[in-house]
């Protein structure tokens, strides 16, 4: 009791003052009040940047790799396919590619935000569901003990294996009398990441081929992404991305707190319940296809409330597009910053993202996040 | 919580220290230091050449009988199970220091970022072609360093509990991803070999390993016993711990390194076998009753779920193949310990959320 009496007063205390010191106070209104009108012309703007510098990126990293072919020709091989060896190049690797990277960090940046409003903890991670243990397990379990080799196989089972994970730390947060509390939610986390982390040791300590292909996969990487995968990915991230903003107004009434959010109507467990189905989704299927790519779902919410504020209204579109920015831009940082071969995504994000992350804690004194 | 007992307590003077200790706390300790060396006991007979206790003892005080029992005993497990005590011990007590100076029941020593830097280091030492001392020292190395730069990026304008431990959050993220990264550079033995490490192993430990935790601990442990105190004042309060005499900011810094001290020799030991710092704490405070985590009973507690960790590990293998989970190839292989621990880890914190599940606070 003492455990959970310390912890969750002291990650109140981070929630409150990061609310306290928003600039905006949009959340705080009744659902009934608008936000002024300039404030949303200027959020809609921002967006519409944003939405720009998106677009250029997504060409970018189109064009971008080692291969050197001129952007007049990649941007003809984009339209009609004259069976060249760019236009096979473009169409087979790096077009599948940039959208694997665009599903992948939509469905990270939003699965981040939706899981710092769920817990009220600014620092929760997706991977506190148990996600990436969970998926990290199935592939370990498909290759070590069943022997399967195919990549699209691996992508279901490690899919599999995030929902199942997932599942089991909602059943064990949700088992209590008072429900999935935030504090439970990230203790059930703790356990079933631990645990499963453990089986993944025993089974990978003796069997050298079945570790070969986890280090590569634990990097996290968009690297020989097939297109038919992205016909996979997209129906799973597009109606979480759906659901998510469904479930934004819910959410935001939650934030104030569980009677407040009760006094405002919402059914407070079933929007948990099923905040928790839509995170799975969106990071099972996110995990599945590019391995555990960190720091997205941390980093991208917290920037997107500095400047969209906490209305998750807003905050899921500024996610949705800021998460594939970085997502995109470290993967295209990535395939030229080395002499020879690249650098994985999931490296240049966490060595992009962490010091930005603590520059960010460093400038607002430890309290703003 | 329900009533607390009242706090009985016995007390201990030697010249001008006095130790004044809890008196349940004190029979924790005590029991659970004879566990584990019950465990002890019991790990130098068993494992994949069983051997019985009489010759056991022969082989400890002559060094006389079955050659091959001499040599598991005396070199092999004698060894490995000393490591575990005096690992476990240290780690329980680098958790206490953590958890008392973070205020936070969830707080280890990862928490600054002292393990993923000695991860950083050992695998770098690896991949570089290093034995076993080198990469304890690569550990040692890159966890002070990882340490010392976030305490430097948390340390303008206090220490600050929530900011060091954001800081530490996105220093090991950092690290975490550039092991990672290394470890896919590296060739698959190198990989393998740090693979073992990180998950924490006692096996192939020798003498060697046991004189150096040994004479760190001589140093650490009184230290951090006495200035444990200290910390029970500053739970306090800061401005009621300085109204008591206790330089709060000297107490809180030499605490820290005693606590990144007493991680740094266990992983530099054993590598970093997870859940030991973060449970032995919460469990011992959980049987003792008392009203604030001790150093002495979390060390006691570190030492004999180490133990009991590493019994299982050894036998673990075996089981396995009889029941048919892993090839008999496999059989006298050993788990690595940390293995196990990560395994209980989860179970402990599931059991801990279960059994809250009845309580009010829920």
């Amino acid at each position: 009791m003492r455990t959970e009496g310390t912890t969750s007063r002291m990650r109140r205390e981070v929630h409150d003052t990061a609310l306290a010191t928003e600039p905006s106070k949009s959340a705080v209104r009744g659902p009934g009040q608008r936000p002024t009108t300039t404030r949303t012309v200027l959020r809609g703007s921002g967006l519409l940047l944003l939405c720009t510098l998106l677009f250029l990126l997504v060409l970018l990293s189109i064009w971008v790799g080692t291969k050197g072919t001129s952007a007049a020709q990649v941007w003809h091989a984009l339209w009609r396919d004259d069976g060249s060896y760019t236009t096979d190049v473009v169409r087979q690797l790096r077009l599948p590619r940039t959208l694997v990277g665009l599903l992948v960090g939509a469905a990270l940046g939003v699965a981040g935000a939706l899981m710092q409003t769920l817990t009220r903890n600014p620092l929760a991670d997706p991977g506190l569901l148990g996600v990436n243990a969970g998926a990290s397990a199935a592939v370990v379990f498909a290759i070590g003990v069943f022997g399967l080799g195919d990549f699209i196989g691996l992508v279901w089972f490690s899919f599999l294996g995030a929902a199942a994970a997932a599942v089991a730390v909602y059943a064990l947060g949700a088992s209590g009398r008072a429900g999935p509390t935030p504090m439970r939610l990230t203790l059930a986390g703790a356990a079933v990441s631990a645990g499963l982390g453990g089986i993944i040791a025993g089974l990978t300590v003796f069997d050298a081929a079945t570790y070969d292909y986890l280090r590569f996969w634990m990097v996290g990487s968009l690297a020989g992404r097939k297109p038919e995968l992205v016909l996979d990915l997209a129906p799973f991230v597009l109606a979480g991305l759906l659901g998510a903003l469904l479930l934004a107004r819910s959410l935001n009434s939650i934030a104030l707190g569980d009677e407040l959010g009760k006094g405002l109507g919402v059914h407070i467990n079933r929007t948990r319940g099923l905040t928790v189905a839509v995170v799975t989704v969106l990071c099972g299927t996110a995990t599945a296809a590019a391995g555990p790519i960190g720091f997205v779902s941390l980093v991208v919410p917290l920037v997107s409330r500095w400047l969209a504020g906490p209305d998750l209204r807003w905050n899921l579109p500024y996610c949705m597009v800021l998460a594939p920015v970085l997502v995109l831009g470290a993967d295209t940082v990535g395939r030229v910053v080395l002499p020879e071969g690249e650098l994985e995504v999931g490296a240049v994000t966490a060595l992009v993202g962490a010091p930005v992350f603590i520059a960010m804690v460093r400038r607002r004194r430890g309290s703003a996040l | 919580m329900g009533a607390r007992v009242p706090a009985r307590s016995v007390s201990a003077r030697v010249g001008r220290w006095s130790l004044r200790v809890h008196r349940r706390t004190a029979l924790l300790s005590a029991s659970a230091l004879l566990a584990a060396g019950a465990l002890l006991a019991v790990s130098l007979c068993t494992g994949s050449y069983p051997v019985a206790p009489s010759a056991v003892l022969r082989a400890l005080f002559h060094g006389t009988g079955d050659r091959l029992a001499v040599h598991f005993v005396n070199q092999e497990r004698l060894p490995q199970a000393l490591l575990a005590i005096l690992v476990g011990g240290a780690l329980g007590m680098s958790g206490a220091v953590f958890q008392n100076l973070s205020r936070n029941p969830l707080a280890s020593p990862d928490v600054i970022g002292f393990n993923s830097g000695a991860a950083t280091g050992a695998i770098l030492v690896l991949v570089l072609g290093g034995g076993a001392a080198p990469v304890a020292v690569g550990a040692i190395g890159g966890g002070l360093v990882a340490a010392t730069v976030v305490f430097l990026l948390a340390n303008s304008g206090g220490l600050h509990g929530v900011r060091l431990i954001l800081i530490g959050l996105g220093v090991t993220a950092m690290l975490g991803s550039v092991n990672s990264y290394l470890l896919t550079r590296s060739s698959l033995h190198d990989a393998q070999n740090a693979h073992i490490w990180l998950i924490g192993t006692l096996n192939g430990r020798s003498w060697g390993a046991v004189q150096t935790i040994a004479v760190a601990l001589a140093v650490l442990l009184p230290a951090t016993l006495l200035l444990g105190r200290q910390l029970r004042i500053l739970e306090m309060g800061d401005e009621l711990a300085q109204g008591l005499g206790v330089r709060v900011n000297l107490t809180r810094i030499a605490l820290t390194v005693l606590g990144v001290g007493l991680c740094g020799v266990a992983v530099a030991s054993a590598g970093p076998v997870p859940f030991i710092a973060l449970a032995a704490p919460q469990i011992a405070l959980m049987l003792s009753r008392s009203p604030g985590v001790s150093m002495l009973s979390a060390g006691a507690m570190g030492a004999a779920l180490l133990s009991g960790a590493h019994l299982f590990s050894g036998q673990a293998m075996g089981w396995f193949a009889a029941i048919g989970l892993v090839g008999e190839q496999q059989q006298d292989s050993q788990l690595p310990v940390g293995v196990t621990t990560a395994v209980l880890g989860g179970a402990y914190l599931a059991w801990a959320l279960f059994r809250r599940r009845r309580s009010t606070q829920g």
